[in-house]
């Protein structure tokens, strides 16, 4: 309960007036540089940085912790609406998050992916404030062996958004490996698939992957059908959630944050998985299964949740460790350190009070977020009434200015519209698009854990399933796949047994496999 | 017309994002055209990585010394990452003669052009100044069962596969040449050692916390609280002197000879007329010599390793030279 009184103190520092007025600066400028496309956060937050320069710390840590949530909520602005995700733990919420806003639903889209990111950010902060310590003792015990197995787990799962036909699907997740190998090999240091271009040897960004594919690939397809329909216009629909969007909503915003918290903390976790994941499982879990494809508020409200909450998660190697683990925590580190704190195993000792102030201030800066965006969704919703050859045209115009702001290279430009012609080839020829983006946020990160799981093992195989962890992660993935053989032979007939699996908690292990995906419904009540 | 209803509030939020990443790069300067008084205006330092990068971090805390000192109104910092800096590099070298253009590199972009078998080269740029220089350290778990250097070096020598090097960068960068290069020493083939990179200090850090690499190799800066904690052991540091605040041998001290460090420092483009060179070191000579900058190496905790011009062209081709060995050994060069 220390913790708590801690914080309080950390309340009554951090909440005067003037500092809510420096917070809500922070989350408007973090907010309309966040929605620039090709802007995500760790970017926001090291261009905004400098203007808390002037201010003590305490203000300036507020007006920081805005400008964090304005710059991560900006990016899910921009995924939603105009389907060109700003960062790459965002790109899951424009696949249904985008439906939603052609289907006239913009404003419930953005109200639950705001309301997921508060909860999830409340919910993370606290688990922050009270387990930080526990979690990390935990978390650097983690191997590259146990992270590879989470890729199995997550690569299992990807059967799941193949789509009607298992063959495209492949195909698509075929492309999206190719994509991912693209770049300098990080153990040996030689070039894959860049055939001397030099901006090939990082790799393609995910973002320009997923906004290339999804942006300028529909673009090019509502462009191709343009004459032969009519240019309707987007329906605006109704401004606030309905009761329903609510019901529907909060399970996934905690399932969401139940996942994305842990990845956070986890040093080699991130932010992109644990989204991926929360799709995932709110398709498995959704009484509307049919609305997936089609704009299911669930896919919005999960990934959001657990992008933030594994934001929050992130803090808590940075705080106790001083361990950054990703773009923004780097940012965020170098931040402190200007501000006089010093992250590391000292810290809470050494800097109490100034870090209580800053755990305060995320609060404060979440719950402002809120307060200030939730009425502008409507607002925001509007933009989509435009004609659609003058919206797609700013689709285009804005993705464009998004990949070339990043790098200020026009071979940036070219990648970006050689995807877009990708994305319009996949539509074209009935590829589903979800399984390319998923493979290119998985497969390089596998990849690089299996190699390090090898290299740290010397060489022996045995090396990958050599801790407990793994062991169990393995297990799980063969009751997965063998569930088909044991519900036939074991359980047969015993409906209520797969019920109850379907409905817990724990989505991946209790999840049918994908060969029954068509046969479970029918065997529900 | 409907359109104008949301152009001009996206117009408006689009100019006040402007406005605020301007003035973000400016560090809060008051901007504006013309300065006086030996100022210089209009100066852009280039970045080679993304923001929050050491690179970075270097090239804005400078712009900021150099604005509070009064020596420069309105330097810009432009980071133009990719290819491990060797992107930047290019554009600084089509730059020729450009007095308003310098780029903030050090020992990682050197690896970076082999690496990335970048057409432009350091030689062809005109060196300026190296800024400042960070040893690297050899890190163990407090559970690893070296508790001496010469432990480690023992076991090292006599299975170099199975005692894993982590480093915090990628084949080229300072925690890869620097295990590279002590193998090279102590004569193991640098084609045995077990290198594994992983993505920044911090993941590395997780890995030695948690004794799954058989010793880590990273920036002093990045370790100092961990071992002050006791969560982890350092054997070594790189450097020809012990690091101040820390009880830890050299490697010469340990009968190793080998000195190392990650250095950073400017370079500006090739072909610089009519003093644009001279002026361009005096400022960094400027900026060396002020407060402001002597703040900023101490709250960074950086070490001076200041040398200009000449100096510093010579000690970037012997640099060039040891990286290039050493690469070409494993085959990447």
């Amino acid at each position: 309960m220390e913790a708590l009184s801690d914080l309080l103190n950390g309340f009554a520092t951090a909440l005067t007036p003037t500092n809510l007025a420096w917070a809500a600066l922070g989350v408007i400028l973090g907010t309309a540089v966040g929605v620039l496309p090709g802007i995500g956060p760790a970017m926001t937050v090291a261009l905004l940085l400098p203007v808390t320069y002037g201010l003590e710390p305490t203000a300036a840590f507020i007006m920081f912790a805005g400008i964090f949530y304005g710059g991560m909520f900006g990016g899910s602005t921009t995924s939603i609406l105009l389907n060109t995700p700003g960062e790459s733990s965002s790109v899951i919420t424009a696949i249904e998050g985008n439906l939603m806003a052609r289907n006239g639903r913009a404003s419930q889209a953005l109200a639950t992916a705001a309301i997921g990111s508060f909860v999830a950010g409340l919910i993370g902060t606290m688990l922050l404030v009270l387990l930080a310590p526990a979690i990390v003792d935990l978390a650097v015990g983690i191997s590259a062996a146990d992270y590879f197995a989470i890729m199995m787990l997550a690569f299992i799962a990807v059967t799941a958004v193949l789509g009607s036909s298992r063959i495209r699907g492949f195909a698509s997740l075929a492309i999206g490996l190719t994509l991912g190998l693209i770049g300098i090999d990080l153990a040996t240091g030689q070039q894959r698939l860049t055939f001397g271009i030099p901006q090939l040897a990082d790799g393609i960004d995910i973002v320009v992957v997923a906004v290339g594919i999804f942006a300028i690939g529909e673009a090019l397809w509502v462009a191709a059908h343009l004459r032969r329909r009519p240019a309707d216009i987007i329906p605006t629909g109704r401004a606030f959630m309905s009761r329903e969007d609510y019901r529907r909503s909060w399970r996934p915003w905690l399932r969401g944050t139940a996942l994305g918290f842990p990845f956070g903390a986890l040093p080699a976790g991130g932010a992109e998985i644990p989204t991926f994941l929360s799709y995932v499982t709110e398709k498995r879990l959704s009484r509307h299964k049919d609305e997936f494809g089609r704009g299911a508020i669930e896919g919005v409200a999960g990934p959001e949740a657990s992008n933030n909450a594994s934001a929050a998660g992130t803090l808590v190697p940075m705080l106790t460790l001083g361990l950054p683990t990703n773009a923004t925590a780097a940012v965020m580190l170098a931040a402190f350190t200007g501000y006089g704190i010093q992250p590391g195993p000292l810290l809470f000792e050494r800097e109490g009070d100034l870090v209580w102030a800053l755990i305060a201030s995320l609060f404060i800066g979440n719950t402002l977020l809120l307060v200030l965006n939730l009425p502008l969704a409507p607002l925001w919703a509007r933009l989509l009434r435009t004609p659609r050859p003058y919206l797609y045209a700013g689709i285009l115009f804005f993705a464009s200015v998004g990949a070339y702001a990043v790098n200020a290279s026009t071979i940036d430009l070219v990648i970006l519209l050689v995807i877009g012609l990708l994305g319009f080839a996949m539509r074209r020829y009935g590829l589903p698009v979800v399984p390319a983006i998923i493979a290119v946020i998985l497969g390089p990160r596998a990849e690089q854990q299996l190699r390090r799981a090898l290299q740290l093992s010397n060489g022996e195989i045995s090396g990958l399933w050599s801790s407990p962890l793994a062991k169990l992660i393995y297990l799980i993935i063969a009751v997965v796949l063998l569930w088909p053989l044991i519900s036939r032979f074991v359980l047969r007939g015993r409906h209520p047994l797969a019920e109850a699996a379907a409905g817990a908690g724990v989505p991946l292990e209790a999840e049918p496999p994908p060969a029954d995906d068509d046969r479970v419904p029918e065997e529900r009540p | 017309m409907r359109v104008r209803g949301w152009v001009r509030p996206l117009l408006v939020a689009l100019a006040l994002a402007l406005a605020a990443s301007a003035c973000g790069d400016s560090g809060g300067g008051s901007g504006g055209g013309g300065g006086g008084g030996g100022q210089v205006t209009g100066l852009e330092i280039l970045v080679g990585t993304a923001p929050g990068g050491g690179f970075d971090q270097t090239a804005r805390v400078a712009a900021k010394a150099m604005e509070d000192a009064n020596l420069a109104r309105n330097v810009q910092v432009q980071n133009l990452a990719g290819a491990g800096g060797t992107i930047a590099l290019q554009k600084l070298v089509n730059s020729k003669g450009n007095g308003d253009l310098i780029q903030q590199m050090g020992l990682g972009v050197v690896g970076s052009v082999y690496t990335n078998k970048s057409e432009a080269t350091l030689e062809q740029t005109t060196p300026l100044a190296r800024l400042t220089e960070e040893p690297e350290i050899v890190v163990v778990s407090k559970d690893s069962p070296y508790q001496s250097f010469d432990q480690l070096l023992t076991a090292w020598k006599a299975d170099p596969g199975k005692v894993s090097v982590g480093g915090g960068s990628s084949p080229g960068g300072p925690d890869h040449l620097a295990p590279m290069l002590m193998a090279q020493t102590v004569g193991i083939d640098p084609k045995q050692v077990n290198f594994v990179s992983f993505d920044g200090g911090g993941e590395l850090l997780a890995a030695v916390l948690g004794n799954q690499v058989g010793f880590g190799v990273t920036g002093v800066g990045e370790t100092k609280d961990q071992i002050e904690s006791g969560e982890i052991r350092a054997l070594a540091v790189t450097s020809a002197e012990p690091v101040e605040g820390l009880d830890v041998k050299t490697l010469k001290e340990q009968g190793v000879d080998l000195e190392f460090t990650n250095w950073r420092g400017w370079v500006a483009p090739p072909d610089l007329q009519g003093g644009d060179k001279e002026a361009l070191i005096e400022l960094a000579t400027k900026m060396h010599d002020s407060q402001e900058w002597k703040d900023a190496l101490t709250q960074n905790g950086w070490t001076d390793a200041f040398i200009t011009g000449d100096e510093f062209g010579t000690f970037i081709t012997s640099e060039n030279q040891r990286v290039g060995d050493v690469l070409s050994e494993l085959g990447l060069a």
